[in-house]
């Protein structure tokens, strides 16, 4: 393997499980608020720097399949809870007026509190997604770096990737803030319950066709599931209200 | 006593909260899917996972709308 070749090949493979990452902490950052999302990061990469100092290459010994049923699991039942919450929502099952007031409640205290209360499932999204996808960035480097006798050259490889993510991160973090809240919530919760699916299903044995790509598949049949499931929730609701002339 | 059930407690909120068919539905398709994956089944077990996540959903919908 040469020079160039290892450090490309480290830099994409890293720079998709940064993506990986940087999509999750993007979406808590917006629905469950920046501190926690940050926070939730910051803890995750010193826990990984720690665990890659103490380690070292014997980190490729880590069981990383246990680790991606835990996390993929938890990640899936958070993902489904706030898919759940944001059908209910705009299949008008859901008061928004209810859910506005509860917003407006929220902010109203944490104006009032000299400190902004920590959200520890923003903080634990943002944890697990960023300590995950940076222990298979470590496993990269370790492995693509053992292979080529180069371990240095991983290393800027998968540092390139990282830079490059945390970029991409910055820049598009304010266009995605401008979006509507349930719009936010029903990403986040897809984007969850695909992650979620794909990370646990590797961890019990299931062999994904196309790998990577197998997420965007599960995010668009999940997205076109949900839809459906709006739309005849909105019907169902629809046929119980005329009867009733027009009950709210 | 009362610390150890306040711990399994403040987990059980956390995770479970108020949508145990959820987790139920998550653990049944887990245990299914690694089950089918130890099998002659194994190529079809990537359709399985999403398919019973996705009927978990469903149901948790069905469950919760139900009691209006």
């Amino acid at each position: 393997m040469s020079g160039t070749f290892l450090v490309l090949s480290t830099f994409l493979a890293a720079g998709v499980e940064g993506i990986e990452a940087l999509t999750i902490v993007l979406a808590t950052g917006i629905t469950r608020g920046w501190r926690s999302a940050l926070l939730g990061m910051a803890v995750a990469l010193v826990a990984l720097i720690a665990i890659i100092v103490i380690l070292g290459p014997a980190i490729a010994l880590i069981p990383l399949d246990a680790l991606r049923i835990v996390i993929g699991t938890l990640l899936l039942i958070f993902g489904l809870q706030w898919l759940r919450k944001a059908i209910l929502r705009a299949s008008g099952l859901k008061s928004q007026r209810d859910e506005d007031a509860i917003y407006q409640r929220e902010v109203a205290e944490m104006k009032a509190q000299p400190a902004p209360r920590t959200d520890w499932t923003g903080f634990v999204v943002a944890f697990k997604g960023v300590f995950l996808e940076g222990l298979e960035v470590a496993f990269i480097v370790v492995t693509f770096g053992s292979s080529a006798h180069d371990l240095p050259l991983a290393a800027l490889g998968a540092g390139l990737a990282v830079l490059a993510v945390i970029v991409a991160g910055l820049v598009l973090r304010r266009p995605l803030s401008s979006i509507s809240e349930n719009t936010l919530k029903f990403s986040v919760g897809l984007l969850l319950t695909a992650f979620g699916t794909f990370w646990s299903g590797e961890g019990i044995g299931v062999q994904w066709p196309g790998e990577d790509l197998m997420l965007i598949i599960l995010l668009i049949a999940y997205g076109l599931l949900s839809w459906g499931l709006v739309t005849a929730l909105r019907r169902r609701e629809a046929q119980s209200a005329a009867p009733a002339g027009g009950q709210s | 006593m009362r610390y150890v059930t306040g711990f399994f407690r403040f987990w059980y909120d956390f995770i479970v909260g108020d949508a145990w068919e959820v987790a139920a539905g998550v653990l049944i398709a887990l245990v299914v899917t690694a089950v089918i994956t130890s099998t002659a089944l194994q190529p079809i077990a990537w359709l399985v996972l999403p398919i019973i996540v996705a009927l978990a959903l469903a149901f948790s919908l069905y469950w919760l709308t139900r009691k209006r």
